[in-house]
């Protein structure tokens, strides 16, 4: 886009920046599940990258391997591993809901707007799948959490 | 004459003037501690506070204009309308953008109300902001009706479309916009990159491209088709959670990007001009 005439510092001047992240509560749950999507897709980021390393250890022989495995045997290794499967789970399932809105589906159509003008973008079928999202991570995170701590 | 007096009269006896007072006692509901944010754009920023009597009807820019009048005639608000339709009175109330003259105190919890200026919005003077690169955004996107196949010079055969309600339908909502900057506000995109248009500017430019008197669409979608374009929004839906007259920006913005991304046919049929009968005469 074409930028505007007014200088950086003036256009800067009190733009909200990061901070505009903190409190996603204040906008609803549309906006707590913008601000999940992001926070997930960086720790999902920082893991992948760790991940590719760890599995890069290989080339080092069965030792390097297994000395890399055994730091997720620890119990930070293994509640690191139970945050990675809640972000995963909640940023694939929500991202699906997402292709489909910022293709304008699930959205409803457009129409006279009335007094006291609900935002149909921000209808139940959306929320919905917020909370679906939220609670898949939930289950996914304590069958994760039998699993590593559990007698399985 | 006398018929009149003795009505006026009667009139005075069932109402004495001290009801209204009382009336008014009953509707005082208590005072509240009105926090506004003061700066001059040179010195340290700061909130001053002033007790204010609010009613039940009181709206925080009452509650500023009686601060105004009453406490510190320097504060610095911009208004006009008081009644929705202007949009200058955007302000951050208990830290979320809205209305100054479109909310009513008693509608807000705690004995305490804050106003700030608009969050991505330079600062001018107290809650006053500069909306020049808001509306530079906006103008950007061409908000007009284009039809380059029309021609609107010659008056002799200058005539109307034909446009059905359901077409108007279409667009109706979004041309509701004031321009109040609330959901601009809001928008955590715009708080990061100056350079993206905003869910205001991005829903216009879905009002004219569904407006069948239209046929700019192409022209639209390459400015908006940009890094910083419409491809940033993420669908956080504030902008449609503050707006206060039922546009619902991000609705605009998901469906034009729909039309972008081939989700959905754009099935515009573009207007037929009405027949005037001019080659008849
Ligand atoms: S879309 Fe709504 S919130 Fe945004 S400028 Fe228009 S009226 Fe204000
Ligand atoms: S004074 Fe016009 S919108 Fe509030």
């Amino acid at each position: 886009m074409e930028t505007s005439k007014e200088s950086n510092s003036t256009v800067r001047n009190n733009r909200e920046g990061l901070k505009g992240w903190l409190n996603p509560a204040r906008y609803g749950w549309e906006r707590v599940s913008y601000w999940f999507q992001r926070l997930t897709g960086l720790f999902l980021l920082i893991y992948f990258i760790g991940h590719v390393y760890e599995t890069s250890s290989l080339t080092g022989g069965q030792a390097a391997w297994n000395a890399l495995l055994a730091l997720t045997q620890t119990v930070q290794g293994h509640i690191f591993l139970i945050l990675v499967i809640g972000a995963s789970t909640f940023h694939s399932v929500n991202g699906i809901r997402l292709i489909f809105t910022h293709g304008g589906m699930g959205l409803g159509k457009p129409g006279r707007p009335d007094y006291p003008y609900d935002a149909l973008s921000l209808n139940y079928r959306q929320k919905s799948g917020i909370w679906i999202s939220l609670i898949l991570a939930a289950l996914a995170m304590l069958y994760g959490a039998d699993v590593l701590f559990g007698t399985k | 004459m006398n018929e009149l007096i003795k009505r006026i009269k009667m009139f005075r006896n069932n109402h004495p003037a001290g009801d209204e007072n009382a009336d008014n006692e009953k509707n005082i509901r208590e005072k509240i501690n009105l926090k506004v944010f003061r700066t001059n754009g040179k010195s340290e920023s700061h909130f001053d506070t002033f007790e204010i009597p609010i009613m039940r009807w009181t709206t925080v820019l009452d509650a500023l204009l009686h601060a105004k009048s009453y406490c510190d005639s320097s504060i610095g608000i911009r208004y006009s309308c008081r009644m929705a339709s202007c949009g200058s009175c955007g302000m951050k109330i208990n830290g979320i953008p809205r209305l100054a003259c479109y909310t009513k105190i008693s509608e807000l919890k705690g004995g305490i109300v804050s106003c700030e200026p608009l969050a991505n919005f330079p600062q001018i003077r107290d809650l006053v902001t500069d909306f020049s690169v808001f509306f530079n955004h906006h103008k950007q996107i061409q908000p007009f009706i284009q039809n380059e196949n029309i021609q609107t010079e010659d008056r002799e055969v200058l005539t109307e479309y034909i446009q059905k309600p359901e077409d108007v339908d279409k667009y109706l909502q979004f041309s509701y916009c004031i321009k109040c900057g609330l959901c601009y506000s809001a928008c955590p995109t715009v708080a990061t990159d100056t350079k993206f248009p905003g869910p205001q500017a991005l829903s216009q430019a879905y009002r004219y491209s569904v407006d069948n008197r239209d046929n700019a669409l192409g022209k639209r979608q390459n400015i908006i088709d940009d890094r910083h374009g419409i491809w940033r929004c993420h669908f956080a839906g504030s902008c449609s959670a503050v707006c206060p007259k039922g546009v619902d920006p991000a609705l605009g913005i998901q469906l034009l990007r729909g039309h972008m991304l081939r989700f959905s046919k754009n099935e515009q049929k573009l207007a037929e001009l009405q027949d005037r009968g001019l080659d008849k005469s």
